[in-house]
């Protein structure tokens, strides 16, 4: 099964999606990105999500779950990218990614991370 | 417009329905919002059909009302069907490990909106969504 690269930049990981999501590497995704934060000792991950046209249950399901797993390893989570059209279906979807922190693009995440003290260990 | 008729067996089957709802949705016209509400919808459904229904398929089609061009999806299963379509219909509620948005979510999207089921006799959902 095809893997998402997670790219170690500093003290964070970012993650960016540039393929049609399949749910079993979605599933892989939270997997890998768990052990990565673990070895790296990443304070912070950047998922980049640009490229995706839809996000569903699922996928939202997925991202909420990614955050929170990074929060029980220390690592703050931002989801960066999100079409606006995407942002209009995932509301009236019901799906209102509570708790994720959103920035409109990679810089600004960073950013956001990095304020948040995300790279003084 | 060609009728399609897709198999959903796995998760890349899912993937495939996505595509194939977006790219007659695209020749349908739908504005970029509608689009993504269709193509998400279908995606919501389509995974029922593999979780819930144990697969099945999803026929993609152009629909034309007058002047007005649209999209219709049907998803067929043969799986143990919904004892109880509005609670299913729900929010929030759930049999499996999803968040319980997908049925009730999905028909938010679209504009019109079908579900024809039974116990043991499989589930049927049509979904239009129409140009503006």
């Amino acid at each position: 099964m095809e893997r998402l690269p997670i790219l170690k930049i500093g003290q964070m990981l970012l993650v960016s999606i540039q393929v049609d999501l399949r749910d079993d590497m979605v599933v892989a995704l939270q997997e890998d990105l768990a052990d990565r934060i673990v070895e790296t000792g990443a304070r912070g991950v950047v998922i980049d999500i640009t490229a995706l046209d839809i996000v569903d249950s699922f996928t939202g399901r997925m991202l909420a779950t990614m955050a929170a797993l990074s929060r029980v390893l220390d690592a703050d989570t931002v989801v960066v990218g999100m079409r606006p059209a995407v942002a209009i279906t995932l509301v009236e979807l019901g799906l209102s990614l509570d708790g994720i922190k959103t920035a409109l693009d990679v810089e600004r995440g960073m950013r956001l991370l990095s304020l948040a003290g995300g790279s003084a260990r | 417009m060609t009728v399609q008729e897709l198999p959903i067996a796995g998760d890349a089957d899912v993937v495939r329905v996505r595509q194939a709802v977006r790219a007659a949705a695209v020749d349908a016209k739908l504005s970029l919002v509608d689009q993504t509400k269709l193509v998400t919808a279908a995606s919501e459904l389509a995974r029922n059909t593999l979780t819930y229904g144990g697969g099945g398929g999803a026929v993609v089609e152009q629909v034309q009302n007058g002047l007005r061009k649209g999209v219709r999806a049907v998803f067929r299963d043969k799986g143990p069907g919904i004892a109880d379509v509005a609670q299913a219909l729900t929010d929030g509620f759930t049999s499996g490990s999803g968040m319980g948005l997908g049925l009730g979510g999905a028909r938010r999207l679209v504009d019109e909106f079908a579900i024809e089921t039974a116990p043991g006799d499989g589930t049927t959902v049509t979904v239009v969504k129409w140009a503006r």
